[in-house]
């Protein structure tokens, strides 16, 4: 147990004048933001605006160049020295991906069970006791002896939750996760998305489903050209964005 | 077409057991190169894919050379250049193998290189993400994955590392053609004995043709 674990009220996430490039192009910059436990946080922005890139930063997937990154207490440095603090930021900070990524080799359950024995040590009876839980939780618990390629997007996401949720992480970040879904299978996710919201769990999710933020975002935040230009409540971002530029993206993406 | 010869079934079943002692060397020097040419591929492979050019590029010069020269002239330098350097004998059969190990080791690096390349970035990520170490995430995550996907082309070298013990007789090794050729000199049964030569390499590469398929069928489970 660290500090930052026993003092409830520290944000789990803080973000200092985060800078990131690729090569000249300037992808975060001076980012400055607090999660406090139990936030859940969605990030709205056009493609290329670099929503994905601050999530990504969060558990290291990303380097950054200047600023300073604190997950639960453990620090992220810049040109990604994390050493040690990353690994154990990753061990507590699940991530769901656009595309899945479930391991095609393994089964469902040996997806859900690779990391509580390989990370956490803990013996094959225990891995699978909290899998058989997870797989039951999110509806999938008939096909975990299937492997990945037999079901379908929905239930491979949902499997990519129960995975991350293995862990047991005090912060969970999806990225996109229902942009690659065929539309029927849309809800099964976000419906399991908002089961973990309201158990409070503490999210950061970049969506596309406006919807769906302004029914489960305690805050959201609009990224433009690299910069958090708007961030409010649900209904100060949608109903009533300050800067044009958030009122121009609502009014492409919310006219359909 | 006036054809004056008779093909002598016996004569060509009567080298077989002449033939037969030649295959525990062919199967010697084949196998024996390229397992320790697999573990070449494997490190040299992954030498390549380095981000440090300092691992890279001593991988990249070993792979040109021995991908560059024929096989014939690499087990020439080591069985008969070498021992002026070394100032002793190199025994033929190690000087086969270790051609066999330094060329095959050169294709299988481009082999593995080529195959844990093709995993899409994202399942790296994933296994990262979950807290896995790089390690790890590589051990359990990459290299099976690529391993599946490396099966046919490491049949293929197999193959061709097979066929490429039969240069050996040159030196010496008491391998298939050798044998062919000790028999051929005595009983003057070419036609008969290079048949059974090529039907024996044959029974060889069918049969590992065969195994890796079993194999692949067997893996692809969930791909």
């Amino acid at each position: 147990m660290n500090d930052s674990q026993q003092d409830s009220t520290a944000p789990i996430v803080t973000m200092e004048k985060v800078n990131k490039y690729f090569g000249s192009l300037h992808v975060m910059q001076d980012i400055d933001l607090e999660i406090a436990a139990g936030e859940v946080v969605v990030i709205v922005g056009a493609s290329g605006s670099g929503k994905s890139t601050l999530i990504r930063c969060v558990n290291g997937l990303e380097e950054f160049q200047s600023g300073r990154i604190v997950v639960d207490g453990n620090e992220l440095t810049p040109h990604g020295k994390g050493g040690k603090s990353l690994q154990t930021i990753r061990t507590e900070v699940g991530m769901v991906f656009q595309q899945f990524n479930l391991f095609p080799h393994l089964s469902v359950h040996a997806n859900v069970t690779l990391a509580p024995e390989k990370v956490r040590g803990l013996n094959n009876a225990k891995a699978r006791e909290i899998a058989d839980r997870l797989l039951d939780r999110v509806g999938i618990s008939n096909q975990a002896d299937k492997y990945p390629s037999q079901l379908s997007g929905g239930q491979q996401q949902r499997v990519a939750l129960a995975r991350a949720l293995a862990m047991e992480p005090r912060l969970m970040l999806f990225d996109e996760p229902t942009s690659a879904l065929d539309p029927e299978m849309i809800g099964e996710v976000l419906d399991a998305m908002r089961e973990l919201a309201n158990e409070g769990m503490t999210m950061m999710i970049v969506t596309h489903e406006m919807g769906f933020a302004r029914e489960v975002a305690d805050r959201v935040i609009f990224v433009h050209d690299g910069r958090i230009v708007e961030e409010g409540t649900p209904q100060e971002v949608f109903d009533h964005p300050h800067h044009e530029r958030t009122q121009a993206f609502l009014s492409r993406v919310l006219k359909h | 077409m006036d054809v004056n010869f008779q093909f002598d079934w016996q004569a060509a079943i009567a080298s077989l057991p002449h033939l037969l002692t030649g295959i525990p060397w062919t199967l010697l020097i084949s196998f024996g190169g390229l397992a320790i040419g697999f573990l070449i591929g494997i490190i040299f492979g992954l030498l390549r894919i380095s981000p440090l050019r300092l691992l890279r590029w001593p991988a990249t010069v070993y792979i040109e050379i021995f991908r560059g020269t024929p096989v014939l002239v690499q087990v020439l330098f080591i069985f008969y250049g070498l021992p002026q350097l070394l100032g002793g004998p190199i025994n033929a059969v190690v000087a086969g193998i270790a051609a066999i190990a330094l060329n095959a080791g050169a294709y299988i690096s481009e082999i593995v290189r080529g195959g844990v390349q093709s995993i899409e970035k994202g399942q790296r990520e994933a296994g990262l993400s979950l807290g896995l170490s790089r390690t790890d995430t590589f051990r359990y995550i990459i290299w099976p994955q690529a391993l599946r996907r490396m099966i046919p082309a490491l049949g293929n070298q197999g193959i061709v590392s097979i066929k490429d013990t039969s240069l050996f007789s040159v030196i010496g090794v008491g391998e298939l053609v050798r044998q062919g050729q000790v028999y051929i000199a005595t009983t003057f049964t070419a036609l008969e004995v290079y048949l059974m030569v090529a039907l024996l390499y044959l029974a060889i590469t069918l049969s590992l043709s065969f195994a890796l398929r079993l194999l692949e069928r067997k893996g692809l489970v969930g791909q």
